[in-house]
């Protein structure tokens, strides 16, 4: 069969400009201006000159080797590690009650609404509220902790480095909860329900059910939200910016906030900034093409192949007919 | 059907009320001390920081904004401007770009999607020096368009998009849209926009969350006061001057709260269905 008439083949390429333009100039070329300016000695407020460095890579030398910039690393995987295991937990055992269709839980679309509620707010004011209720002397969490006499005293909680750490990682992990638990809800609702239905059949428990049918069809959505998760967490800036400022002596300090406070503190250290900005850079690029590894369509590869090989053996059919005749 | 319940049954269940009861309080707890004490004097709060009752403070703890970097007026306008403005830029372009992907046979149809899929990812954090510069350089700090203007290439919801119209797409539509002579921005305008209107809906409502609660990027551009966004004025509650008006502290939390609980519990199910969907990738 052979199409008539006028090919739209052009539209596809217009429609697609806005969004080309946009992209170059608002995404491609800060992301190239970064790159060079890591190369420079860019530096000090206001200004917008700069030349190569002699030394080319001194700004990642000096980066890699600044104390601060490791202790940032450690901190920003430290704090998403104590966020995202309790969190991952605790959705998939809030997954398996709301899809047990043998104990049914009453009031799942109220839970759902309320255990998601905190991921809209704005993480300013969550980090500005959580840092007014662990204020001291008094506060909320020291009024509270007298009501049960857990202590006689005031604590200043946020002078701890570890409880500090902690409650940045627990505020992390209270946003995202509901987030994730509605992803794997949805995952579970996405298997095929023969395979529940068979599972029952063969006389499965619950637990059996989930530990061998659920948790092994739900792996890929366990996976993107795996990898969702770490990028968010490796570029976790306003919570422990705003919530002590990195502090206290460093204990929050995130990868991001290292970035901030080395461009717009102090001696306005663009081309350092610029530097730790590629570094971590290259590491969220390299999971990005991890999941994207991960996440291919792999239906929709396979039916091209399929596609062309039948092609092949169609033009190869029509030859032979062709020689034949 | 079986109806009788096994002891192990009604422990099972109880159990989960519980743990779900005990998440809901604390979901709702910090919120509800956080709205009281909106209300209550700071020698109220300072004798005891938790309380079920609200007081009567909430007028003096407004007056206290009087003059001073939270003004909740200027901030949820330039929110409000800023959230509209990239929010329309974003869906209405992405929605465009999507039908480029999905109505159109072009060659580099293919690799244009995987581009998309790969930089989905990339958070803004990485590239924020360079794009700092370069909007220094052309004088747009102190501006709400580079906050808006880039929405229009806005990868993930270009892919949530797609997604939606393979499904909802049929090639008939344009076709008959063709034979009665409408030009192929017509149709997209006129007959594509509105079969979208669900996905249009629930992507205008994350964006338009995403962009009112940013901070990092507001926070580097925007430096006149008249200027800062409802998160960057928040920021400045930790500031000196409210350090003895802890029930202002309260109240200026509240006022940044208030206008996303009303968005939230008004539109909950589609947003619970939207992150559903959102997770479903595949």
């Amino acid at each position: 069969m052979r199409r008539k008439g006028v090919s739209y083949a052009k539209y596809g390429y217009i429609f697609s400009i806005p969004f080309v333009l946009a992209y170059l100039a608002f995404n491609f070329l800060p992301t190239l201006y970064t790159l060079i300016l890591g190369f420079t000695d860019m530096k000090g407020l206001g200004k917008t000159d700069f030349k190569f460095l002699d030394d080319i890579f001194q700004n990642f030398k000096l980066i890699l080797r600044n104390p601060s910039f490791i202790t940032s690393i450690k901190n920003t995987l430290g704090i998403w590690i104590a966020n995202f295991i309790p969190q991952i937990l605790l959705a998939l055992l809030l997954t398996a009650w709301f899809t047990n269709n043998r104990n049914k839980i009453k009031g799942q679309g109220f839970f759902k609404v309320v255990f998601y509620m905190p991921n809209i707010i704005t993480a300013a004011t969550i980090a500005i509220l959580f840092d007014a209720i662990f204020s001291y002397p008094t506060g909320p969490m020291n009024s509270l902790f007298q009501f049960f006499g857990l202590s006689e005293t005031p604590i200043f909680f946020l002078i701890n480095k570890n409880t500090t750490r902690g409650i940045v990682a627990f505020i992390q992990f209270w946003m995202w909860y509901g987030n994730t638990m509605i992803v794997l809800i949805a995952g579970v609702l996405g298997i095929n329900p023969e395979l529940f239905e068979a599972s029952e059949i063969d006389g499965a428990t619950s637990r059996q059910t989930f530990f061998n049918v659920t948790l092994p069809n739900l792996r890929t959505i366990l996976l993107y939200t795996l990898i969702t998760s770490l990028i968010g967490g490796l570029s976790m800036y306003d919570i422990p910016r705003l919530f002590q400022n990195g502090g206290p002596d460093n204990a929050t300090l995130t990868i991001t906030v290292f970035i901030y406070n080395q461009a717009f503190q102090g001696s306005y250290l663009y081309n350092r900034a610029a530097a730790a900005s590629l570094l971590l850079f290259i590491i969220i690029a390299l999971a990005s093409s991890f999941i994207f590894f991960i996440l291919r369509d792999k239906d929709a590869i396979a039916l091209r192949k399929m596609e062309k090989k039948l092609r092949k053996e169609y033009k190869k059919a029509q030859k032979s007919k062709g020689g034949v005749v | 059907m079986r109806h009788e319940k096994t002891a192990g049954q009604r422990i099972y269940k109880t159990i989960a009320y519980i743990v779900c009861v005990f998440l809901t309080i604390l979901s709702i707890i910090p919120f509800w001390i956080m709205f009281v004490n909106a209300t209550r004097s700071t020698p109220e709060i300072q004798q005891s920081a938790i309380s079920l009752i609200p007081s009567k403070y909430l007028q003096n703890n407004f007056a206290v904004f009087e003059g001073k970097s939270f003004d909740p007026l200027v901030g949820f306008l330039n929110s409000l401007i800023i959230s509209v403005g990239a929010t329309t830029l974003s869906i209405y372009f992405s929605s465009l770009t999507a039908y480029a992907l999905v109505a159109y046979q072009w060659r580099l149809r293919q690799p244009f999607f995987a581009f998309i899929m790969a930089v989905m990812m990339i958070p803004t954090q990485v590239t924020s020096i360079g794009f700092y510069q370069m909007m220094y350089r052309i004088g747009w700090t102190n501006s709400f368009l580079p906050l808006i203007i880039p929405a229009i290439a806005s990868p993930a919801i270009v892919f949530f998009m797609r997604q939606y119209l393979l499904g909802a797409l049929h090639l008939d539509i344009i076709n008959s849209g063709r034979i009665d002579g409408a030009g192929e921005f017509h149709i997209f305008n006129r007959i594509i926009l509105p079969i979208m209107k669900p996905a249009l809906a629930t992507q205008a409502i994350f964006a338009f969350v995403a962009n009112w609660n940013n901070f990092f990027m507001p926070s580097i551009l925007l430096t006149d006061r008249a200027k800062h966004t409802m998160p960057i004025m928040v920021s400045q509650l930790r500031g000196d001057i409210y350090k003895t008006e802890l029930g202002s502290i309260y109240l200026g939390l509240s006022l940044t709260v208030l206008p996303l609980f009303i968005v939230y519990f008004a539109l909950s199910k589609y947003i619970i269905a939207g992150v559903a969907l959102g997770g479903v990738k595949e």
